[in-house]
Formats: C-alpha cells, structure tokens, sequence
C-alpha cells in the first residue's frame, strides 16, 4: 500500500510538470486545431539544453529553465514558418521540425543519448536546501507554482488584443483576415508559444528526474493530446478560459496517476504508448461514432 | 475614392482550366457611391470584389483607394480601408467567440494591435447601442457566441462589424443570398441604413433585379470579366427590369444567363 502511495504521488509531481507542456498542446489543438507534432523534439530539446547549460556551463538551474523555453520556441518557430510562409501542411512542418531535433539534441549532448545530472545543482535542490521540504513535495510545489503563473500568464495573454486575434484565427482564418490581422503571424506566435511552453516543460522534468534522454519527448504529443481529453471528460462543463486551461494540467495529473495505476496493477510498462494512443483515438471516435449514429437512428421512413 | 484600372486576372494560367476572371476592369467610385453589381453566371463580380479585397493577387493593372496604390498589399493590410460582409453567413464572424469579442475584433480593424486588452469595459457600451439599432434584440445577448445566432443574425452583425470602424469603401458579396426572404429584406433594409447614416462608399453584389434598381445611385452590369454596362442617377431611377435584359442581350449578344438571378419585375 506505501508503495502505491508513493507511486501515485510521483504520478501527480510527474502530471504537474508534464502539465506545462499540455498547456502547450493545448494552445495548438484547441485554439489552433493544429496538432503539432514538434512537441515530441521540443520537449527532448528543452531537457537536453537544460541538461547541457546546467552540467557544461555551470547556470543557475532557473537561467537554464527559460533557455531549455527559448529552445522550445525557436523550434516552434522554425515549424510555424515551414506551416505559414512555406505552407507546408502543419502535420508535416511539425515532423520535419521534430526529426531534425532529433540530431540536433544529440548534437547538443555531444553525442550521448543519455546524461545524468547526479551532482549539480538543480532547481528542485535548491528549493529543499532553501526550504528543508522533501524532494517530492519540492517538485510538487514548484510544479504547480509554475503552472499557475502559465495559466494566468496565457489566461492574460488570450485576452489582450493579440491573444483574441490569435483565438479568432482557430476560429475563422478568413474573418480574421478581412479584419487587419495577418493570420501567418498568429499562426507563427501561437506555434512559438506552444512550444516555448513545451521546452519549459522539459527542462523541468529533466531537472526533477535529475536526467536529460534523448527519447524523452517521444509520444508527448500523444500524451498532450490525451490529457486535454481527459481535462474535458472531467471538467468539460466549465466554461470560462482560466478553468479550460486548467482543465488541460488536471488532465494531464489523472492521466499519470492512470499510468501509475496500470503499471502498478502489473501492465508492461512497454504497453503504455499503447494505451495512451487508444485513449486518444476513442476520444476522436466517440462523437463521430455517435454523429453518425443519431443519423441513422433520426431516419422513419414515414417522414415522422 | 476607388479607381480600378485595367485590372486583369486569369486562374489556372497555361492550363486546360484556364478562366479569364477579369478581363480588363475598369471602374472609378465617388465618395458616397452605393453601387449595385449585377451579372451572369461567372461574370466576375466575386472577383472583383475579392480582387479589391486582396483575397487573390492580380495578374495586371491597378486598384487605388484614396490616391493609395493598393495593388500589391496583402488582404490584412488592405483591410484597414475595407470592410467586408460575404455570401455564406458563416464566414463574416468567429462563432466560437462572443458577439461583443467579435465586435472587439471589427473595432480595431486597421490599427495596430498590441498587449492591450482585447476589449474594454468603455467599449461594451458603445456596442450595445450599436446592437440596438439593428433592432434584433442581440443587445441583451452580448456574451452570448456566435454560433448560437441565425444566419440572419449573423449577417446583420457582420454588417454592423464591418462598419464600426468607418470603411473608406464596403464590399458586399451578395450578404442577403442565402437568407430567406423575410430575413434578406431586413438585412437589406440595415444595411441601407447603415450605408445612408455614414455615407459609405459601398459596392454590392445582388441576384435580385429589383433590389439592384431600386437600392443604390448607380448599377453596374458584368459579363465575362469586363464591366458592360454603367448608368447612375436619374437614368438609373427609370430603369426597368426589361431595360436591363435588354441592355444585357444588346452588350454580350446572348440572352441573360444566371440561374440564381431574380428576374422578377
């Protein structure tokens, strides 16, 4: 039972930090109806560069977190002008985007898959040298210190007169136009953003799980997307932007607490991709499934 | 105001679907023009208006607003002399956002948007009595969606979106065609309103005869990319629907061909 216990709060630390990045996810696919796959190399280049600036250049863990987020948004960059100026459909700007990372994080890491932050200083030490909290409770505090300030920075943001021109944009690409604004340039900001939050994202999990990995953002796209599903089973009854934003970091919590779970009740840790993937394509089947019934099911023959 | 001159454009160039759009436009518009645009199937009357608009780049030729040589600005920054209503109602708003963020939206069309934010309290007022003129009680649904209105809903306030911030020239892609009749009159009569109280230079597209002689100072007639007919004023106000499909079979030697034109007297 102890063991479950300290599982299942580990899930919620690790849901927490992940959150960030579905918050990311979350601009594209919700507000955007992008999914964009950078996401997986841009989480991997958030940990790597983090790693590197922390272990070779000796930063402060917290100068080393907003690099790994400038990373993120370079990436999402490069992915919004391949989207916008180049109109490469968002899909494969996005892989062409995260396989390029994939070298390009090796690169960072001189080559090695792998590097362990054993010794150095890292945000979450900091915070249990400064305040004699345990290790989980550090992450878990930082976690969700960050996600708050995300949340209220984006909650601000998308409603400044960008950030409206930006929700419009997922709305009504045309409409949007016609009204001044240059809808490659939200596009391009919104992808930016996105990603930047992911890279942030990677730089946190790579300092709690004191390691950088080069396959660490593989499938986040996936575990984004199945987040936001789960953020709506749960909370999809609220309406009001702040509490869909959070609804996408709560998601993100239950998903890994489900993880924790299934693993614990003795599921192959291998076929967790699996899972996730068969939550997130249930999620998309249901109401087209549904559509297409109540149409089926609305026909009389008699017209009644 | 607005000049179009020589105004070429061809889609589909060197290929078997080849269609010369516009084939040499001319047109210049006073300040206060309401112009009516009628034509025949594939005349070029949407690509005109969409050529002024800056949805295609054209191939030749030269479109001025105000002395400005618009010719080669993309739509966005076109937008800032221009305002817009389309066919489809669905095109002219965000329908996942609220009637007054859409109108937030409209309101800074052609200025710089920044970090302020999005919408400011001063301002609700300001569009809710807007809302009221239009006489649909949207004034006590302003954070109400989008989506959640009709279709003639929706036209009227894209309507009213397009005119908040004064347009230097109003294009109107036949906004009442897919309403029904009930509904097509009164978004007709609004936007007669709205044209006369600001004085608003504005081209609009009709299939409907009638309301192309009785709406506006002058009429344009199109057929295969060239503007074949143009009469204002006084001349324009004794026109009959016979005069026009006379004047058309005279122009194009064929008969008048639109299969969704209102031919009725």
């Amino acid at each position: 039972m102890n063991g479950l216990m300290i599982s299942l709060q580990d899930a919620v630390v690790q849901g927490v930090l992940w959150g960030i990045m579905v918050l990311g996810v979350y601009i594209t696919y919700k507000l955007l109806d992008i999914a964009d796959l950078t996401v997986d190399g841009s989480f991997a280049l958030g940990g790597c560069v983090c790693a590197i600036m922390v272990l070779v250049f000796k930063m402060d863990p917290w100068v080393a977190l907003l690099l790994a987020g400038m990373a993120g948004m370079v990436a999402g960059a490069i992915t919004g002008l391949l989207h916008t100026v180049f109109e490469i459909p968002a899909i494969l700007a996005g892989i062409l985007t995260q396989i390029g990372l994939w070298s390009i994080n090796l690169r960072i890491m001189s080559g090695k898959s792998n590097i362990p932050l054993l010794k150095t200083d890292t945000i979450v030490s900091k915070f249990i040298d400064f305040t004699g909290a345990n290790k989980q409770a550090a992450s878990l505090i930082i976690g969700v210190g960050i996600a708050v300030i995300m949340i209220v920075l984006l909650y601000c943001f998308f409603g400044t007169e960008i950030g409206s021109a930006m929700r419009a944009t997922g709305n009504n690409e045309a409409m949007v136009r016609a009204l001044g604004v240059n809808t490659n340039w939200t596009k391009l900001l919104a992808l930016t953003i996105s990603n930047g939050l992911v890279g942030i994202s990677g730089g946190l999990v790579c300092q709690s799980q004191k390691y950088a990995d080069i396959g660490m953002g593989t499938g986040a796209i996936v575990i984004g997307l199945a987040a936001i599903v789960i953020g709506e089973v749960l909370m999809g009854k609220l309406r009001s932007f702040g509490s869909k934003l959070t609804s996408a970091v709560v998601g993100s919590v239950i998903y890994f607490v489900i993880r924790a779970v299934v693993l614990r009740m003795g599921m192959n840790a291998n076929d967790m991709k699996l899972l996730s993937a068969a939550i997130v394509a249930v999620a998309l089947c249901v109401p087209v499934v549904l559509r297409k019934w109540r149409l089926k099911a609305a026909y009389t023959e008699g017209g009644e | 105001m607005l000049e179009i001159k020589n105004v070429k454009k061809t889609f589909n160039k060197n290929t078997i679907n080849e269609k010369k759009a516009l084939n040499g436009i001319n047109l210049q518009l006073n300040e206060g023009d309401f112009v009516t645009v009628i034509g025949g199937n594939g005349a070029g009357k949407s690509t005109t208006l969409n050529m002024i608009a800056g949805v295609y780049p054209i191939d030749s030729g030269r479109i001025e607003i105000d002395g400005v040589n618009i010719s080669r600005y993309p739509e966005y920054k076109r937008a800032q002399y221009i305002g817009r209503v389309f066919q489809d109602p669905m095109m002219g708003t965000a329908a996942g956002m609220e009637i007054q963020e859409n109108m937030a939206l409209a309101y800074r069309r052609g200025k710089g948007r920044g970090l302020a934010w999005g919408i400011r309290q001063s301002e609700k007022s300001y569009y809710q009595e807007a809302l009221k003129k239009l006489d649909l009680g949207l004034e006590n649904r302003m954070t109400n969606k989008v989506g959640l209105l009709s279709g003639g809903q929706r036209q009227a306030l894209t309507l009213l979106m397009a005119t908040l911030q004064k347009p230097k020239i109003l294009l109107l892609d036949e906004h009442t065609a897919a309403l029904d009749p009930k509904t097509a009159k009164k978004v007709l009569e609004i936007t007669e309103e709205i044209v006369g109280e600001q004085n608003l230079t504005t081209m609009m597209i009709t299939h409907n005869m009638k309301d192309a002689i009785q709406i506006g100072n002058r009429l344009i007639m199109m057929h295969e990319g060239k503007i074949i007919y143009d009469i204002s004023g006084e001349e324009k106000n004794h026109l009959e629907v016979e005069d026009l499909l006379r004047k058309f079979e005279e122009a194009s030697g064929e008969e008048f061909s639109n299969d969704r034109m209102i031919l009725a007297k």
